[in-house]
């Protein structure tokens, strides 16, 4: 049993926060420069070469690469031989989402009741799903998601009888009525199978996959792949004014399902595909 | 075309923008998202005066991060402009001539454009550390209790947009999209 003070997951994911609307992780970097080098739109290679301009001057002069910074999704794959000490987890990381949002002048997006909608100020509550998982280590994976790509998602419950040709149709549907509102070019998370709530949860966690990584599994690497062009030929591109950048990646993730469904969620992330992960 | 252009938005501006031109903007506009649309609603609704003067101004919808100190602004890029649409056609109605936003409008939107001669711009979505150079004052000038929501007067030095929907009912995201597709 390894004992860890419910102040490290503050102090982390205060820092995790600030670190992920001010930088983008390599893949995506390598992303935006191949998509800058193939778009075949003058007006498409302008706005990719603005949203660059913009990633230097956000690293550089610490301002939000978007101003919409999100409201913190925190993954927390807790080892099971992990004893947290000192207070209550849940609290703990709101606390490092308070901080990281008040201290890194990021803006307060939360409101405390969605009818109601009074602004929380200080961007909490945030959204936390636990794993547990073997061994004795705390795994933290902060994904602050912007909200002009999250109202574009979409859940389809197809039947088994759709199959695959329903899937690609459905990821299709949902870029295309995305549009230029997502901020393209977006990251698509696919999440296929489960229940309603899995698949949803399996596409928002397909965005915080490495995006230059195709799947383990065969025949959803080649999907990945194939729907990638596909997407590629909407003709949306960056910022929907056309050209064949409209997605930089598509990340696929399946689970089991019911003999009777196919679930198939497609969670659309903008460019601006943010994830700070660590290891305590 | 590429323009360097006032806003205020003249008629005669407005009226030859199409379309697909850039254009860069000077001057003032004023930044209102969903809350504030929301709050001007019910004030005209009540009879009351707007806290801001319509005729010929630019509406960017945009909600800011913090400044940090001595800067005028946080990142400050577009957000998604169809949250407006209900909203949208009364302002136009009493003179509102351009948005600064991103994403597509309602053919309600549509109509009152070309019935007042506005102008739809997109600013590029999620550039808002690029955008926000090209801001140089701000200042919260109504409902300062919404926070970011808050309605601010912009001042803006060669700010960067592109016509997406013109006062002739253009759509630079039909058309291009359209130019680019392959399936």
């Amino acid at each position: 049993m390894r004992e860890i003070e419910v102040q490290k997951l503050t102090d982390s994911i205060r820092e995790m926060c600030i670190e992920a609307v001010h930088e983008l992780s390599p893949d995506m970097l390598n992303a935006f420069q191949s998509a800058c080098q193939n778009e075949k739109s003058p007006l498409g290679k302008k706005v990719l070469g603005q949203l660059q301009e913009n990633l230097k001057i956000a690293k550089e002069d610490q301002i939000p690469i978007c101003q919409d910074t999100g409201m913190a999704v925190v993954f927390l794959e807790v080892g099971q031989d992990v004893h947290f000490t000192g207070g209550n987890v849940e609290n703990a990381v709101n606390e490092g989402v308070r901080r990281g949002y008040v201290d890194g002048y990021l803006r307060k997006s939360v409101v405390g009741d969605p009818i109601i909608r009074e602004n929380t100020k200080d961007n909490t509550p945030a959204v936390i799903y636990y794993e547990i998982v073997p061994g004795d280590q705390v795994k933290i994976t902060v994904a602050p998601k912007g909200f002009g790509s999250e109202n574009m998602s979409r859940i389809f419950m197809l039947k088994p009888a759709d199959g695959i040709d329903g899937v690609r149709q459905a990821i299709l549907t949902a870029v295309k009525e995305a549009g230029p509102n997502a901020c393209p070019p977006m990251v698509v998370g696919v999440g296929i199978g489960g229940t309603f709530e899995k698949c949803a949860l399996l596409a928002k966690k397909a965005l915080t996959r490495n995006v230059e990584e195709r799947s383990s599994i065969p025949y959803v690497a080649e999907l990945e792949k194939e729907m990638l062009e596909k997407i590629n030929r909407s003709g949306i591109g960056p910022g929907g004014l056309g050209g064949s950048t409209t997605a930089l990646a598509v990340n696929i993730n399946t689970f089991a399902t019911h003999i009777a469904g196919l679930p198939v969620a497609v969670n659309i992330c903008c460019h601006v595909n943010r994830h700070s992960v660590r290891v305590i | 075309m590429e323009y360097y252009m006032q806003s205020p938005i003249s008629e005669e501006d407005a009226g030859r923008l199409r379309a697909g031109d850039y254009v860069y903007l000077t001057g003032v506009v004023y930044s209102a998202r969903d809350a504030a649309h929301k709050r001007m609603k019910e004030a005209l609704d009540q009879g009351k005066d707007l806290p801001i003067e319509l005729k010929n101004n630019v509406i960017y919808y945009m909600g800011p991060s913090p400044a940090r100190e001595g800067r005028p602004i946080g990142s400050a890029g577009p957000t998604t402009a169809s949250r407006m649409d209900k909203y949208t056609p009364q302002l136009l109605d009493l003179g509102l001539k351009g948005m600064i936003g991103k994403g597509k409008r309602t053919q309600e939107v549509k109509e009152a454009m070309i019935r007042n001669g506005a102008v739809y711009f997109a600013a590029v979505g999620g550039a808002g550390a690029l955008l926000s150079k090209c801001i140089v004052n701000s200042q919260v000038i109504a409902y300062e209790d919404l926070g970011t929501e808050a309605i601010r007067r912009l001042e803006i030095k060669d700010f960067p947009v592109i016509v997406v929907m013109d006062s002739q009912g253009n759509n630079l995201y039909e058309t291009a999209v359209s130019e680019y597709a392959q399936q």
